[in-house]
């Protein structure tokens, strides 16, 4: 089954054209990255699919709904968001952050289940013993656990992430990306993430999109789309392509700035 | 799956463990609800107790149960005159002005996300006030008797949260196109209450400085009864939309991925705060300070959930605006001090100690 289906998608801020004619297809059980020079669309991408910014052409969810018919609820129960930063002007504890995500679920009470919910998805990603401390007070790294907890209690089909390593140490990183694998895997969710780092991407998605100028340059498994050309023409960078390990592995060698793309 | 948690020796917590955990930190919310709402009706019988004619906290529960159950309970007429006639209604009045004062500012902060504003931060304070020169130097309005200064204080008011929400809707219903709206209509407003202040007579000014000052010695039954309802009405609307208002604390984006509708949230919330300020400070004159410090004092005891934060503001709030009445009447008898100014006096120190004493953020 398909999760997600992109058809002509365009968005402009004022004149500017962020995304340019976009046509993504995010299937079921998988992870799929954005990847792409700063500026390419990628951020807008998904808040475009989160209906957080309000795009020209068509999102369908869910076997063919039409994301702009559903309302805000509905699309809530659909779509997990995984925000980049992460800074709460409020103070609330991590339990109170995570019981947030069945917003799209409960009425103002909240019943037995959403707080077994809570509990389920603090325990799936081992954050139970902060639930009492305020979420401020957390390193980058168990926030960026507290919120995919959150975006989970909402019992999405298809989860947003939004640069979901671009706070973290390597060891965070590597944590952060084996949990979001490891619940595709288990679940039949899918994941969509904007992420810098190509390697990362290699190593954890199942299809990448390389995004640049607003428009798909190529769409892919990672070992047929992470050539030295297509690097080259995406992010202007000369970089050796190694193959030899189970995933591609890029290391960049040098900028070519000015020189014919 | 993230391999096991290093960080953690103990181990995972029991699944039980934590939900009591969690129903015990709800319920220390719930008991300081409680003690405030004792609290309360423990401070209205001293409150009437005391005045030039004195008498005792139970002639006073008396006598108000007197009205209600005639056959169980004695009281004198002349008891009964005082209580229902002199006091009880500014006992009431002060509960309620300062429960909606409170709510509306805890509402305004959590919708600005901003600890700074307030109930008056829309330029709604300096709206009223200039209603309120109007009718008294001018005696221009847009209603007639002795409505005159109530009704264009608040129909003024109104006017300003409209403007604001309309020239905010121009950029985006943003905490900072709303603030800065709302600073540019203070301004407006102050200026042109200065100008009737500078063509006025000197007692009009008078006049109008101690409507600026803030006063419940205007109050009576019918104000009470259109302050409650509107007081009590709108804290519950605003309670409806918690949730709500929370998410809109972790930011716009979040809060439309778990499914708010942000611009409508913050726009209606904001409209029903500027509802209830109107109608308190129309009969009151401007109060300041409740609206901004007793949600600051709740939320360092009951934390940020507006499930819970909303209504123990309103009971926070009614505390400390019935002290301070109270003070301010009894303190220089039988001169009774405007409540404007007793309110900051009693409650700055309370709120410097609170916020030196706490060692965590609490915003």
């Amino acid at each position: 089954m398909v999760k997600i289906t992109i058809k002509d998608l365009s968005f402009s801020y004022g004149s500017r054209k962020i995304l340019d004619d976009l046509n993504v297809v995010v299937g079921d059980s998988e992870v799929l990255s954005l990847v792409g020079p700063n500026g390419s669309g990628k951020t807008t991408l998904i808040k475009c699919i989160d209906r957080i910014l309000k795009p020209k052409g068509t999102i369908l969810l869910d076997g063919g709904k039409d994301l702009q018919s559903l309302s805000r609820q509905e699309v809530a129960r659909y779509i997990g968001y995984v925000p980049q930063s992460t800074t709460s002007a409020l103070t609330t504890t991590v339990f109170d952050t995570i019981l947030m995500g069945r917003r799209p679920h409960m009425g103002w009470r909240v019943t037995d289940e959403d707080i077994d919910r809570v509990v389920e998805m603090m325990k799936l990603l081992h954050v139970e013993e902060f639930a009492l401390k305020d979420f401020s007070e957390l390193s980058g790294g168990q926030k960026q656990r507290v919120l995919i907890a959150r975006a989970l209690c909402q019992e999405p089909e298809v989860l947003l992430l939004d640069e979901p390593t671009s706070n973290l140490d390597v060891k965070h990183q590597l944590e952060a990306l084996d949990t979001v694998r490891a619940i595709v895997k288990k679940t039949d969710i899918s994941a969509v993430m904007a992420i810098h780092d190509l390697n990362l991407a290699a190593r954890y998605s199942d299809t990448l999109v390389m995004l640049k100028e607003g428009k798909v340059h190529a769409i892919g498994d990672p070992l047929s789309l992470l050539t030295k050309e297509n690097i080259r023409s995406i992010f202007g960078v000369e970089a050796a392509v190694m193959r030899d390990l189970d995933r591609p592995y890029v290391v960049p060698l040098r900028s070519l700035s000015g020189e014919a793309l | 799956m993230s391999k096991a948690d290093k960080m953690s020796k103990e181990g995972p917590v029991e699944n039980s463990e934590l939900k009591v955990e969690y129903s015990q930190f709800v319920g220390r919310k719930v008991l300081f609800i409680l003690l405030s709402m004792a609290g309360i009706v423990v401070l209205a019988g001293v409150a009437a107790t005391l005045g030039s004619a004195s008498i005792t906290p139970t002639e006073v529960y008396t006598a108000i149960l007197a009205r209600f159950f005639p056959g169980t309970f004695e009281t004198t007429n002349f008891i009964d005159t005082i209580v229902w006639q002199l006091r009880l209604h500014r006992v009431l009045m002060a509960i309620f002005a300062g429960m909606g004062l409170a709510v509306a500012g805890a509402a305004m902060q959590g919708i600005l996300k901003n600890p700074l504003a307030s109930p008056f931060t829309l330029g709604i304070a300096s709206a009223a006030s200039f209603g309120a020169s109007l009718a008294i130097i001018m005696g221009a309005g847009f209603v007639a008797g002795q409505w005159l200064i109530v009704g264009n204080a608040f129909i003024f008011t109104m006017l300003a949260s409209i403007t604001v929400y309309g020239l905010a809707r121009y950029k985006g219903i943003t905490p900072e196109t709303m603030i800065l709206a709302g600073i540019a209509i203070m301004y407006l407003f102050s200026a042109m209450t200065s100008f009737l202040q500078y063509v006025g007579k000197s007692e009009q000014v008078h006049e109008v400085v101690f409507w600026m000052m803030g006063s419940l010695g205007r109050s009576s039954w019918d104000k009470v009864g259109i302050i409650a309802l509107v007081t009590v009405v709108c804290t519950l609307l605003l309670m409806y939309y918690s949730w709500d208002i929370n998410a809109l604390g972790a930011g716009d984006e979040t809060a439309k991925s778990l499914g708010v509708n942000v611009e409508f949230v913050r726009v209606f919330c904001m409209m029903l705060a500027s509802l209830i300020t109107a109608s308190v400070i129309c009969f009151t004159g401007t109060i300041g300070f409740i609206g901004l410090v007793a949600p600051h004092i709740t939320r360092m005891v009951v934390g940020g959930d507006h499930r819970f934060l909303l209504p123990a503001s309103g009971l926070v709030g009614a505390l400390i605006l019935l002290a301070a009445d109270t003070v301010a009447r009894t303190i220089f008898a039988p001169v009774i001090l405007p409540v404007g100014i007793m309110t900051a006096f009693l409650g700055v120190p309370f709120f410097i100690y609170l916020f030196l004493r706490r060692r965590k953020d609490y915003w």
